[in-house]
């Protein structure tokens, strides 16, 4: 027993040593000083060179530090000048003159012109710039249109297309048509994106690998200096631990809050901000072969998913239900008069039992994971049990966020009856013209991969890219959202809404229906 | 001494070449490639196949691993298409990180394994022993990420005494007490599983060995208890013991990934479960080898050590 004593003693004795070495600190734990808005993001970046990401992830660093030509006006998804004063369309939608803003130098202290913008097309997309090399620029086929940019005068750029093309203007407003300090890509080359400048509101500070990347006020912002001194943005991979660091004071700001932990920031020291996106989570139908290619199969499908209850308990509220293809954040493309499929298992059953598809076994490809998927699982189970109360059979295969795109993008035909998909997009045009037009087959490279086909959505989604007025385009959309919705080529069910959790130390933070973070405006006490 | 050092190494260059067969075979056969990836959405077949041309990817596999293999030999492991960093500064870098957790988790699991293990040998069914059977059985079955959540949740969010993650704070001076601020949850739920493992091997490793003849001499020569078991047993124990420390090392190390994923601590283990996702083929491949050449070293160390502590082992 004696050996016993001795150890006891020594092992209490490095117990209270280990105790005092962590213990000596604890407590010490610093508040994040005012003026600074440290944002707990949900990735390292990539680079901060805007032509060369396609996260959102670096898109809320991005667009604190650059300005495109013109940019989304405050809460809404239209466009209004930037860097750009005004602008012209030529008769025919092909040729873009934009007049730039006069007196704006980038961060490295060179001039903003013209030829700055021409640069920036070009290294995009001319494979004979010599800074090409500089990329690969995997989103530069939202500018694929464009012939030429030419420089008129020193603050006059043209561009002209090679056809009309109406979402050109929204795709500038979009992080990959910020515009980059030339001077600055001659001198870093590929490590541009790492020794990033632009003329946006918040100037690069420093970015150490995995632990946050620092941006600093812009004093001399043409449009009116940030009221925070800096923003740190640092990655936090995991929903727990960003939901703890909140909790614990660590970071002010934290975006993409998981639905189970919003009830944790219920309390007057947090605010919890949504906005709806331009988001749709839906499910692709077959409508080549099997029970899906009756219109009236995929119509029961509609009725016979309860969307309510997905969007309030699987999402906890965190989505809205969507009644059409076209998100409601595209506010003036949206048609209003469309209600959503109401939940009707009755109406389902007697639709099935018309189509005489009582009974149909069905394969449900589901995703683990994935931008916009929200939480793929759930939902996909308890559409698999709504589906089945109404008499389909229904099989799910579930597949890791890369093969399942792997095996939905090519297109359902011999695999699956059912697939949940989920888009985000900038402009009411992108996803109806990649996903449901009939030249938009897999076989034709496009994403249209339950094979709907109906001429005259395609005749109108054609008329809506070349027209280049606004209204005229919006008529064209709500007419086509009538059209998809009764033809049901998708289940419609969910748009996203975004959220964020702020402390009570900021101020006048709002989250923009771009999904987008803009910081100029908060105030960190 | 020296030939069977030698020997180890050259017998770890077919490991390592098979190593980078198998991983890159794998990134090479598994569903879904970086330009989907980095697309997302936007992922057509056109824009794939542009970028994955850019990317050098549309060369055939054989040629692909050639390349390289060639290029890794002159040290230059390649670029991360998700990080646009060179692969080798962010291994180096995270590895390193890795090393600090890990290497802390098992000085801390090896010294509280062995000496929790021997004071329950010592005291055989007796009350230190069922205590530390039961908090050792305890620290087994629970899985270390969950151990870690509720650390945070308890001495981060509730109690302030740690910060919840990281291993640097976002300003302030990096002083080794602030790394052992961010290190001590990290670490501790880490070595919780080894230190237990390594506790039960070292009791029945240190039983087996008091129950020889040499440690009877040793009481009848009036060797005082302490004496013979930390001196005389111990040391014949340490044989059978150190391997044990040597496959916990191991375990330490890759486990090293769930307390990386739940603390944001920046190591190799998250690094690599991000780029897999990410489909960052250089970067996992580049990771996994250097991992790889790791262990192997490691492992060869360990067997040299044990050949010193015992004469018995062929050299």
């Amino acid at each position: 027993m004696s050996l016993f004593h001795v150890t006891r003693r020594s092992l209490m004795a490095t117990g209270t040593a280990l105790a005092l070495t962590f213990g000596a600190f604890a407590g010490a734990q610093a508040q994040t000083p005012p003026g600074v808005l440290i944002v707990g993001q949900i990735a390292e970046p990539k680079a901060l060179d805007p032509a060369a990401v396609t996260a959102v992830n670096d898109f809320r660093i991005l667009m604190n530090v650059y300005d495109g030509l013109v940019r989304y006006k405050d809460g809404t998804l239209e466009v209004e000048p930037a860097l750009a004063e005004s602008w012209e369309i030529s008769e025919d939608g092909t040729v873009y003159t934009f007049k730039l803003r006069d007196g704006i130098t980038f961060h490295d202290g060179s001039a903003f012109n013209a030829e700055a913008v021409k640069f920036n097309f070009d290294r995009m997309l001319n494979e004979e710039h010599p800074y090409h090399d500089t990329g690969p620029f995997p989103l530069a086929f939202f500018f694929s249109s464009v012939e030429s940019t030419e420089v008129v005068d020193d603050l006059t750029v043209r561009f002209t297309l090679n056809g009309p093309y109406a979402p050109f203007l929204s795709n500038l407003a979009y992080p990959t048509g910020l515009i980059v300090s030339p001077a600055a890509v001659e001198q870093h080359g590929a490590d541009f994106g790492r020794n990033p400048s632009g003329t946006g509101p918040f100037t690069f500070g420093e970015w150490r690998s995995n632990e946050a990347v620092v941006i600093e006020a812009n004093p001399d912002y043409w449009d009116g200096a940030p009221k925070l001194q800096a923003v740190v943005f640092r990655p936090i991979t995991d929903a727990n631990t960003r939901t703890a660091e909140m909790l614990a004071g660590g970071i002010d700001l934290m975006v993409e809050v998981p639905p189970v932990a919003l009830s944790e920031f219920q309390g007057d020291a947090y605010t919890v901000h949504e906005q709806a996106g331009p988001h749709v989570w839906f499910l692709i139908l077959n409508a080549k072969e099997g029970p899906f290619a009756d219109v009236r199969v995929r119509q029961a499908a509609n009725f016979a998913v309860n969307k309510e209850a997905l969007v309030n308990d699987v999402l906890e509220g965190t989505a809205a239900v969507a009644a059409g293809p076209t998100p409601p954040a595209f506010a003036w493309a949206y048609n209003p008069d469309l209600e959503p499929y109401p939940y009707d298992p009755e109406k389902a059953r007697a639709l099935i039992a018309e189509a005489g598809a009582e009974g149909a076994q069905l394969t449900f490809f589901v995703t683990e994971g994935g931008s916009g998927m929200l939480d793929p699982i759930a939902m996909g189970t308890a559409i698999q049990a709504d589906l089945e109360a109404v008499g389909f059979d229904v099989t799910i295969e579930t597949y890791e966020w890369n093969t399942f795109l792997g095996e939905v993008n090519p297109g359902l035909e011999g695999k699956a009856d059912i697939a949940e998909m989920a888009w985000m997009t900038n402009d009411p045009d992108t996803l109806p013209f990649l996903a449901l037009r009939t030249e938009a087959w897999p076989d034709q490279g496009g994403f249209n991969s339950g094979y709907y086909s109906n001429p005259e959505v395609d005749a109108l989604l054609e008329a809506a890219r070349v027209a280049t007025d606004q209204d005229e385009r919006a008529r064209l959309y709500k007419e086509m959202q009538v059209i998809v919705q009764e033809d049901a080529p998708w289940v419609f069910v969910a748009n996203w809404k975004q959220n964020a959790v702020t402390s009570d130390k900021v101020e006048n933070f709002a989250l923009q229906p771009s999904f987008f973070l803009l910081l100029d405006e908060v105030v960190k006490n | 001494m020296t030939g069977y050092i030698l020997k180890r190494l050259v017998s770890a260059i077919p490991v390592l070449l098979g190593i980078t067969i198998i991983v890159f075979l794998i990134m090479a056969m598994i569903p879904g490639d970086p330009a989907t990836a980095i697309l997302g959405s936007y992922a057509t077949p056109e824009n794939v196949e542009k970028l994955n041309r850019d990317l050098g990817l549309d060369k055939p596999l054989f040629q692909q691993y050639i390349i390289w293999l060639g290029n890794m030999l002159t040290g230059d492991f390649g670029t991360s298409f998700a990080l646009n960093r060179p692969v080798l500064d962010e291994v180096l870098e995270r590895f390193n990180g890795t090393l600090v957790l890990a290497g802390t988790a098992f000085v801390l699991c090896s010294f509280l394994g062995v000496v929790a293990g021997v004071v329950s040998a010592a005291n055989q069914y007796g009350a230190a022993d069922k205590v530390i059977t039961f908090v050792v059985l305890l620290g087994i079955s629970i899985p270390s990420f969950f151990l870690g959540m509720m650390m945070i949740l308890f001495f981060a969010v509730n109690l302030r005494w740690f910060p919840v993650s990281g291993m640097w704070p976002i300003y302030g001076d990096r002083t080794i007490g602030v790394l052992l601020s961010h290190l001590a949850m990290p670490a501790t739920a880490l070595a919780v599983v080894a230190t237990g493992v390594i506790a039960r091997l070292s009791r029945s490793a240190m039983l087996e060995v008091l129950r020889q003849d040499f440690i009877r001499t040793a009481r009848a020569k009036g060797v005082h208890e302490r004496g013979v078991i930390w001196r005389h047993a111990l040391k014949a124990a340490m044989v059978s013991i150190l391997p044990v420390l040597g496959i916990q090392a191991g375990f330490v190390l890759s486990g090293a990934v769930y307390i990386e994923i739940v603390f944001q601590w920046p190591g190799v283990g998250r690094m690599l479960v991000d780029a897999i996702l990410k489909r960052d083929i250089l970067l996992v491949q580049g990771g996994v080898v250097f991992v790889a050449a790791c262990y192997v070293m490691f492992n060869i160390a360990v067997d040299v050590a044990q050949s010193l502590l015992d004469p018995r082992i062929k050299t």
